[in-house]
């Protein structure tokens, strides 16, 4: 197991991040960003103090949770639901999507189809840690993190003290634990 | 888990789990399109051998919530009255490419002799009066919304206790989750052994009334009473009754709680069924959310992984 | 030429157990000892007990009437399998036994099969309607000596007293299923813990010794020999040691299933768990094999009940009472009980057959002694999976027992020998 982002990258990009969904969003009006829980919603929240720190007032992020939405469902022995937070309606808004890492898209595509059945946001826009390739739709993300090229079997972990032990990214051979 | 029968023998994570999704169904019930593509392409078979328009209309809209298909079976228009045997019912219906049957029998132990015939996930609807475990998930469920959590709660279930379902799946699931539950009726209505039960027993609902958080009332069988079971139904709403006194003399937070369907005027009185720390209408929609959270744990996932 | 030696078995004589051979010869045991010579047919016991053939009180072989769950045949060849080489055919058959003719029946169909003695037992009552007496001295005449309207207690306390009379003028046994209708009518299992976690109406034990009790005083009132069916309660277990103490002829018997399983077993709602009388609490059970093991309860009898696939796989309630046994009752004993060989001849064999007053079953080993043996191998470890009954219902299939029959002999022929 081999860190690829130490906690002060992870921290960096997060306030890079901030900086540019307000530059492309030319400020923060109608703007409301939802963390794909589990680990996307602790990187919104981050995203979102940042973004408080950046505007001198106070954004909170929701989340969005995908787990009923998902294709693979037949797979997957357990899937667990999570909590999903809307602060504002969505009709309208630019949604930003916030998740640790895009890998097949097929989380995104999930993501969209649940925002279909809450509302008509006016746009959405998508916001990852780490893109590490391999994508099976077209989905593409607005804000990454950092880029990692890895091969399929490897795995790339992100973790957030909320929830974890540590801060940072970190990627691993498919036999490693 | 791959079927859901009885809530005895659940443990507190399990149960917890389920309540926690339970509560993110009840959000999804909220949006404008209340409904998820989780069970599309499955098929959910209400079997219910015992007349029950509202639990079957609740696990079908809980069904649809989640896109399932639905198909409903109630034993008046079907072959059952020419003999067919229980066994051949089920398996017929399985061989119509049924993923999930909900059961609803009169008789103890017959969603496990299905469990046994058949090879998909079961869901006890009713079974004698042995259990009915989605029914204590729901009130569970409306519990934790009011309170945050039932850990310390005092709960009285009053009423017909010995030959109820609800109270049987209601009483294993509240201790489990740290409620302290106190049953309340006479004599001849409660458990034969509750020793050997998580519970304490009072036969006097007045001397219980002021500690308690919530009061779960059972509805009074009419068809049992006058004269067998016990006196008459004007002297069990004097003792065991929730009348407009009773209520008055509950804490201030305190919540009143039914399976439905109610006997006004019997086990809890007009006004008392109105108020709004009456809570059996919110009850019925979280029983939807709860059963969703059963089917889409059931259903959503490969079991064989 | 002899027919048949046993050899290498622990042999229950006159004298008591001892390590020799038997042979055989016309139906007759006339040899013990080493040294017999040839045989047409030889069973090596290597130190198995050999005894006599087991003898049950209380088989139902649902000839006539109701043959798609068993019938004489199946059931003899299940009684084989199991040791016996006499049972006595409960009468509530369809029609039931109440008159000579259909005694005869009975015995003239076993004796056609020919592989177990079927002794016919009788109605106290016509049609087992609990109102009239029985045809009696027919009964009597066709061979029956025991006499019960099985699966129904006779009601009429007046009626059940002239009944045992008459049978006591003859010295005959009276037998009763003894469980309060009342108290019983809306159960379907023991009244207890387990019952009140299930949601199902039980049946108190004192169903049981309320009938028990009646009929003790009825017993004693009219001198009859009575004889308890299927005990279940501890308390019955008391009032039959008290009815002895005060040198009553009264007699009794448990099943195999009671001695086993109890109500616990029941929380499956598998309807193989399913009889009547039900499976009672832990301490009634241990208060059975003490009973047993004293003597105060006199022998095993099966209650050998078969019932259709169809008619016992359904919810619990609406299931038929009744389990298969003839295979496994002495196993079950040897498995549950401290019993030693004379004890558990005496419970099997010995006792049933004196209750019958019968001399051709139940007897020691001995010269000149009718050749109904059963060599038994009471260490041998095993787990039924399947039964020669016509039915399957059996609480046993899958549970590891110890001891097992290995050979049964009918009069010199072997009717059945493990493979």
């Amino acid at each position: 197991m081999r860190p690829v982002m130490t906690e002060d990258d992870l921290a960096r990009a997060t306030r890079r991040i901030a900086h540019e969904i307000v530059e492309r969003n030319h400020g923060l009006e109608d703007v409301l960003i939802l963390g794909i829980p589990t680990r996307g919603k602790p990187f919104a929240d981050r995203i979102a103090v940042a973004l408080s720190e950046i505007e001198g007032r106070t954004i909170v992020a929701g989340s969005l949770d995908i787990g009923m939405y998902r294709d693979d469902l037949d797979t997957r022995p357990r899937t667990r639901i999570g909590p999903t937070e809307i602060p504002e309606p969505l009709d309208g808004k630019v949604v930003i999507l916030a998740d640790d890492v895009l890998f097949t898209g097929r989380t995104i595509r999930a993501a969209l189809d649940a925002l279909a059945d809450i509302g008509r946001p006016a746009a959405v826009q998508l916001a990852v840690v780490v893109d590490r390739g391999h994508r099976q739709l077209p989905i593409r993300a607005d804000y990454v993190g950092k880029n990692i090229p890895t091969a399929a079997t490897e795995h790339v972990a992100v973790r957030f003290s909320e929830i974890d032990d540590e801060d940072g990214v970190w990627m691993m051979n498919g036999g490693d634990s | 888990m791959r079927h859901f029968l009885t809530t005895e023998g659940m443990d507190r994570t399990e149960l917890e789990d389920l309540l926690d999704e339970a509560d993110a169904f009840s959000e999804v019930l909220t949006r404008p399109i209340p409904k998820v593509p989780a069970l599309r392409g499955k098929t959910v078979a209400t079997m219910f051998f015992e007349p029950s328009t509202r639990t079957r209309m609740s696990f079908e809209k809980a069904a649809k919530a989640l896109s399932a298909d639905t198909m409903s079976f109630s034993p008046s228009t079907s072959s059952l009255s020419k003999g067919e045997s229980l066994k051949d019912t089920a398996l017929t219906v399985r061989a119509m490419g049924v993923d999930l049957m909900v059961v609803r029998h009169k008789e103890t132990g017959a969603p496990w002799r299905l469990a046994e015939w058949l090879d998909i996930p079961i869901v006890n609807g009713g079974d004698g009066a042995h259990q009915h475990p989605t029914q204590a998930l729901l009130d569970c469920l409306t519990i934790r919304q009011r309170f945050g959590s039932l850990d310390g709660l005092e709960i009285a279930i009053v009423g017909d206790i010995r030959h109820s379902r609800v109270a049987r799946s209601d009483i294993f699931a509240m201790a489990t989750l740290g409620a302290s539950v106190t049953l309340v009726g006479p004599r001849t209505l409660l458990p034969i052994d509750p020793e050997a039960w998580p519970v304490t027993i009072s036969h006097d609902l007045d001397a219980v009334l002021d500690r308690l958080d919530v009061v779960y009332l059972l509805r009074v069988q009419t068809e049992r009473g006058g004269g067998s079971v016990f006196p008459s139904l004007p002297e069990y709403t004097e003792r065991y009754g929730m009348t407009d006194r009773r209520f008055a003399r509950l804490k201030s937070d305190a919540i009143v709680l039914h399976p439905g369907p109610m006997n006004r005027g019997v086990e809890i009185s007009h006004d008392v069924a109105d108020h709004e720390r009456a809570l059996i209408l919110q009850q019925v929609t979280n029983g939807v959310a709860a059963r969703m959270a059963v089917l889409f744990q059931l259903l959503g996932g490969d079991h064989d992984a | 030429m002899l027919d048949l030696i046993i050899t290498g078995g622990e042999v229950l004589t006159e004298d008591g157990p001892a390590f020799t051979n038997v042979g055989v010869e016309n139906g007759t045991v006339t040899a013990i000892g080493d040294n017999l010579g040839d045989a047409a047919v030889t069973i090596d016991a290597d130190g198995a007990w050999v005894g006599p053939g087991f003898v049950d009180l209380h088989t139902h072989l649902r000839e006539p009437g109701q043959e798609w769950k068993e019938d004489i045949g199946s059931g003899s060849a299940a009684a084989a399998a199991g040791g016996y080489t006499a049972i006595v055919a409960m009468p509530n058959t369809d029609p039931v036994i109440d008159s000579g003719h259909l005694a005869r029946f009975v015995s003239d169909r076993g004796k056609q099969v020919g592989i177990v003695d079927v002794l016919p037992s009788g109605c106290l009552t016509m049609g087992r309607a609990g109102k009239t007496m029985a045809h009696i001295d027919e009964l009597w005449e066709a061979g029956v000596r025991l006499f019960t309207d099985d699966g129904d207690a006779v009601g009429d306390a007046s009626v059940l007293r002239l009944v045992m009379e008459y049978v006591a003028q003859y010295g005959g046994v009276v037998s009763q299923h003894a469980v309060d209708p009342s108290l019983s009518r809306a159960g379907h299992m023991h009244e207890g813990s387990v019952s009140s976690r299930l949601g199902m109406y039980g049946i108190p034990s004192e169903a049981d010794d309320v009938v028990i009790a009646r009929d003790l005083a009825l017993a004693r009132l009219t001198g009859v020999h009575y004889h308890v069916q299927h005990l279940s309660t501890a308390g019955g277990v008391a009032l039959v040691a008290g009815a002895k103490a005060e040198g009553m002829p009264v007699t009794a018997e448990v099943t195999p299933h009671h001695l086993m399983f109890s109500h616990a077993d029941v929380a499956s709602t598998d309807s193989n768990f399913k009889m009547m009388p039900p499976l009672r609490s832990e301490s009634d059970r241990e208060a059975l094999i003490a009973g047993l093991e004293s003597g105060i309860i006199d022998a095993v009898a099966t209650d050998h009940a078969p019932h259709a696939a169809l008619e016992k796989e359904v919810p619990f309630e609406d299931a038929p009472n009744g389990v298969l046994g003839l295979e496994w009752a002495a196993s079950v004993v040897t498995t549950m009980t401290g019993l030693g060989i004379t004890e558990f001849f005496e419970r099997m064999s010995i006792a049933p057959a004196r209750i019958l007053g019968r001399s051709d079953h139940g007897q020691h080993v001995a010269q000149g002694s009718d050749a109904n043996l059963v060599v038994y191998r009471p260490d041998l470890e095993w787990t039924p999976t399947t039964s020669v009954s016509r039915s399957r219902n059996a609480p046993y299939f899958g549970r590891a027992l110890t001891g097992a029959p290995v050979a049964t002999v009918l009069r010199g022929v072997v009717t059945w020998e493990r493979a």
